[in-house]
């Protein structure tokens, strides 16, 4: 059995929040005396995470997603509620307990401006207590794995930022740390970086068995990283799952396009029971609810004169933006 | 704490911010010039105020050239350690770099205290030593080995004692955000060092040495040189130097509990 390396129980965080009136009078007002009130960010979530895992957070802005991974990394203190990663309480922030984890934020970069990234390896590399050679293989290890290698050479300020993101994902991962906390890693990427990035990742997870939370508002890396997914809505949990179960709830038919022999054929599809969608000439959109696909493709097949037949899946994002607005979803 | 792991990141630490500062060779050029004028239009300064009568709060102009020596050194050390690394706590807690710091399996106070390093500062330290050691020769000093220990503590002791108001200030910005305008507050302060203690009134003699001890930073280690000082206020100077050192440190350590790190 494989065991829980991270295990959240009824979590909360609270944030003093200070609110101000527009114009003048309420600057005025706010300068002399501030009102603050106390803002629930995230209320009572429990989970726990397998080692090896890839899950993703899924959210809107400001839904609590960034709050759970820093509480989860020890940067923030939890209001209430406990959590354990690694055996550790996280905001204890033990040296054996930082030597497990890393924290990747595609918005925010560790690496020296001015130099080229392989001296805040180095330095990295130092404050792991990593010896010369050591730090030297693992770069080398890594920069192979994410295929850079003369970009380790020009300053930081100079690289493109998908040179950039590689390169801080070296920094991040050269104590190999068993569990990797990704906020939004691909932001800002271009198509190509970002697929690099996903490819990476994966292979990283295969090779280390490391555990990864990840972020992202890019669908592409939920889908492909992530097997389970927790959604978090107005700092609640309001779905933690396999994603495609949740795709199945919330996306439970599928278009489907068939391109008649001739019109006549379409007309007899159209008045033949299905759900029909649009028709234009003789072609026809159907939707199939997913549990009996196959039975109705093979009375399609079977009774009508098909010259061509699509199958569509709805847009991932369109389906996944519906988790952005709902709070609840029983699987 | 492993001191050889230290000693190694320190090693780096050093290496990193020099290569960071030599790719501006200009602006270790200005830094130099800045050092130079501003040392020459201090003791401008001075020399106008000792015009008259020769004496200030009992200190002769050759006497009170010690005390701009030992400024000049402190300050060759604000701008080579304490400028580059306290006011980017500033930066790193407003803009959320702190998260990078915090989760490194090093002291953070460590870190963010002596993670960079200005080599322009080093030039103002050498004209500083420099400006000592004429000083030392036209007060004709007897330097023996009490005298070199006294000294040594002295100035350890205000280093330590500027370098811990700094960090409250910077520290406060976890609670405040922005605190520039309170490191200005202290730089200006300092400036006053550059003038011996007696020359104040008797109230603002308290205010520089009670509320903020700015007397004991550069008077104490002249009056050292001067074989003036007498050893309650050297132990009054190292008493002052632990308490605000060991504060500045529970102050870091509590002040992390109310880091709630930028938003993203």
């Amino acid at each position: 059995m494989v065991q829980n390396i991270i295990d959240v129980r009824n979590l909360s965080k609270s944030f003093d929040i200070s609110s101000k009136e527009p114009g003048l009078k309420g600057t005025i007002k706010h300068f002399f005396r501030r009102q603050t009130k106390s803002l629930k960010v995230i209320k009572d979530i429990s989970f726990e995470i397998k080692k090896g895992e890839i899950v993703g957070f899924l959210g809107a802005n400001g839904a609590g997603k960034t709050t759970i991974l820093k509480m989860l990394c020890g940067l923030i203190y939890p209001s209430e509620g406990s959590i354990l990663v690694s055996g550790y309480l996280p905001f204890r922030r033990k040296e054996n307990f930082l030597k497990n984890i890393t924290l990747i934020m595609g918005q925010k970069q560790q690496l020296i401006w001015d130099l080229p990234p392989i001296e805040s390896f180095y330095l990295n590399a130092s404050i792991y207590d990593l010896d010369k050679f050591e730090a030297k293989k693992r770069i080398k290890k890594l920069s192979d794995m994410l295929e850079i290698d003369e970009e380790l050479f020009i300053p930081v300020r100079k690289l493109s930022l998908g040179q950039r993101m590689k390169s801080e994902l070296l920094a991040a991962l050269i104590h190999e740390p068993n569990i990797l906390f990704l906020d939004e890693p691909t932001l800002g990427l271009d198509i190509n970086a970002q697929r690099n990035l996903r490819k990476f990742l994966q292979k990283y997870n295969q090779e280390t068995n490391a555990t990864i939370c990840l972020t992202s508002h890019y669908m592409k890396d939920i889908t492909s990283l992530c097997k389970r997914v927790i959604c978090v809505h107005e700092g609640a949990i309001s779905y933690d799952g396999k994603l495609d179960l949740l795709l199945k709830k919330l996306s439970p038919v599928k278009e489907i396009l068939i391109v008649c022999r001739s019109e006549e054929d379409a007309i007899k599809l159209e008045n033949s029971g299905f759900t029909v969608k649009n028709k234009i000439k003789n072609e026809i959109t159907i939707k199939i609810e997913n549990n009996s696909i196959t039975s109705s493709l093979k009375n399609i097949l079977n009774n009508f004169d098909i010259e061509d037949l699509f199958i569509n899946e709805p847009p991932i994002d369109e389906v996944i933006g519906k988790v952005l607005m709902k709070n609840d979803y029983d699987i | 704490m492993n001191l050889r792991k230290y000693l190694k990141v320190y090693k780096k630490f050093l290496h990193t911010s020099l290569a960071s500062e030599l790719e501006y060779k200009t602006n270790i050029l200005v830094d130099l010039i800045t050092a130079i004028l501003s040392l020459v239009g201090s003791i401008f300064l001075l020399s106008i105020f000792f015009q008259n009568n020769g004496y200030i709060g009992g200190w002769k102009f050759e006497q009170a050239l010690i005390i701009q020596a030992i400024y000049t050194i402190l300050n060759g050390i604000t701008n080579t350690w304490f400028n580059p690394n306290l006011t980017e706590i500033v930066k790193h807690i407003r803009e959320g770099t702190l998260d990078f710091v915090l989760l490194k399996p090093i002291d953070s106070q460590f870190f963010i205290s002596l993670k960079k390093i200005n080599p322009s500062g080093f030039l103002e330290i050498m004209i500083g030593f420099l400006l000592l050691l004429f000083c030392i020769r036209i007060n004709q000093i007897n330097l023996n080995l009490s005298f070199l220990t006294l000294s040594l503590i002295t100035i350890s002791c205000s280093i330590c004692i500027l370098y811990s108001l700094w960090f409250f200030i910077s520290t406060s910005t976890i609670w405040f955000v922005k605190t520039w305008n309170a490191i200005e507050v202290l730089r200006s302060f300092l400036y006053i060092g550059r003038f011996p203690l007696n020359s104040f009134s008797f109230s603002l003699r308290i205010f520089f040495s009670v509320f903020i001890p700015i007397a004991f930073i550069t008077t104490i280690p002249s009056e050292v040189f001067l074989g003036l000082s007498v050893l309650w206020k050297i132990l009054l100077e190292f008493i002052v130097a632990t308490v605000f050192l060991i504060t500045s440190r529970k102050f870091w350590l509590f002040a992390l509990k109310f880091y709630s790190s930028a938003s993203s």
